[in-house]
């Protein structure tokens, strides 16, 4: 069994817009074991930048503590939030620094940028960054998440119709996954309001 | 203390400290995850003003397409681009850091960069890391003392070459180049070998794929050609899509946060009369 199924993960981050969505599953298991299902993947870094980590759940905790870390030291020294595309080349270095003994987290990460433009990245466990226009997915459901988001998504999509879209696609691809699941959760980001879901899934 | 002073900015290079850790993982029968690679077909040649560089566009973690469209012709200097194959960290990371060691080497010195400088800065690092940094590169440009193209390979030997192919689909641009490549090319001659042996690689094999970049430097301008041809459009798509409506999806709780706007302080100066 690969180092990235001992939990279990599936994360997916959409672009619409003028406005982001970043939705994960909520199960976190020990091999085939569920231990609990209110798992929480995406954390805040500030108020217009989020970050998801799938992979090892222990890792992803750490891989935030440090983060969070790093960020508070920036707002201190530069009296202002992080831009997103700053945060995920820090992000992508402390991952590299690790090179030969990597973190087994792979992150997604979604903020809004200047003028409210919406930025999404995801990278894998060395800090390989991969910057797409569209959607990005990570974690043990990434095969299905890849089919799912590459035949339901439609740019420049309103809110509504992005939360819609975004929370089907983890829905279908997680029911093809053993190891993620149990309901999901979503995040979804305009410049006015952040609207956090919780998602009714099936509970195997 | 001294556990959170480490985890502050470091002096930079690699920190082996989860290394122990993950030697217990693989002895309990945890299998590494596989990097994303960039299986990859990079191409250089050099034309009679200058050097042309080209690549696919595919990058792959195991059999899956990562990325469709993902940039592998790197910025090193305004007159030099390397094109990188391998792990895809390491060839960022590798280029990012000799860019950056370029940089400062101008302002020290006040001239162009040279490209056999760069060469001598990523040899003397994959040498040091004895080939586990992998990144296979092919580095071009053009400087004061003429054009240069040159190869890298991950265990830090370098050639020096008139045209070359890395990557996995290095033998498919070779076999295009080896017959249709001569001394002296023109410039739009050039552009259309290096198209032609992308999609060699591209169309033969299964490790690249998508569109081809193109990068032609030239003494004193350099054209950078992000998607110069697209073979591989996607003609599949649904007319009408999906369509889901508001209230489709299952909700079983809601929180919605109304963002301040940010209130800007105005610096006022202290001692204004």
């Amino acid at each position: 069994m690969s180092i990235f199924e001992y939990n279990g993960s599936a994360l997916v981050a959409m672009v619409g817009k003028n406005c982001f969505a970043i939705a994960s599953d909520r199960r976190l298991g020990v091999n085939l074991q569920t231990v609990a299902t209110d798992f929480q993947r995406i954390f805040k870094i500030h108020d217009k930048l989020y970050i998801g980590l799938s992979g090892l759940a222990t890792d992803a905790q750490t891989m935030y503590q440090r983060l969070v870390f790093r960020h508070k030291l920036y707002q201190l020294r530069e009296e202002r939030d992080m831009k997103p595309q700053t945060f995920a080349s820090l992000v992508s270095a402390l991952l590299y620094e690790k090179r030969f003994g990597p973190y087994f987290c792979q992150p997604v990460i979604a903020g809004l940028g200047d003028d409210d433009v919406p930025f999404i990245c995801t990278m894998d466990c060395l800090g390989a960054k991969e910057l797409a226009k569209d959607f990005v997915v990570s974690g043990t459901a990434s095969e299905s998440l890849y089919g799912a988001c590459e035949s339901m998504y439609k740019p420049n999509m309103e809110p509504e119709e992005l939360f819609e879209t975004i929370s089907q696609a983890l829905l279908s691809s997680v029911d093809r996954d053993c190891l993620s699941g149990w309901g999901g959760h979503v995040l979804l980001v305009t410049p006015t309001e952040v609207q956090e879901r919780t998602l009714k899934g099936r509970m195997d | 203390m001294a556990r959170l002073a480490a985890d502050a900015p470091t002096k930079g290079g690699f920190s082996f400290d989860l290394c122990q850790r993950n030697e217990m993982l693989l002895k309990k029968g945890m299998h590494l995850p596989t990097f994303r690679k960039t299986g990859t077909t990079i191409v250089g040649l050099v034309f009679q003003d200058g050097v042309i560089l080209g690549a696919d566009t595919r990058a792959t973690e195991g059999p899956i397409v990562a990325d469709k469209n993902c940039e592998k012709i790197h910025y090193m200097a305004p007159n030099i681009y390397c094109c990188g194959a391998g792990t895809a960290a390491d060839t960022e990371a590798v280029t990012d850091m000799v860019s950056s060691q370029l940089q400062l080497h101008r302002y020290a010195t006040g001239r162009e960069s040279r490209v056999v400088t760069a060469l001598t800065l990523l040899k003397s690092h994959l040498f040091s890391y004895q080939g586990h940094v992998s990144a296979a590169l092919v580095l071009g440009g053009v400087d004061i003392t003429g054009p240069h193209l040159h190869t890298v390979y991950p265990h830090g030997s370098t050639d020096t070459l008139p045209f070359a192919t890395m990557g996995s689909g290095s033998l498919a641009a070779m076999a295009v180049f080896e017959s249709k490549f001569r001394e002296g090319l023109t410039k739009e001659e050039g552009i259309k070998l290096v198209s032609e042996a992308i999609c060699s690689g591209i169309f033969n094999d299964l490790g690249s794929g998508s569109n081809v970049d193109v990068c032609v430097i030239t003494k004193g301008h350099t054209e950078y050609l992000r998607n110069h041809q697209l073979p591989n459009p996607r003609t599949y798509v649904s007319s009408r899509g999906y369509n889901f409506v508001k209230g489709h999806t299952e909700v079983l709780s809601t929180k919605i946060t109304p963002l301040k706007s940010k209130v800007e302080v105005a610096e006022v100066d202290a001692m204004e009369e």
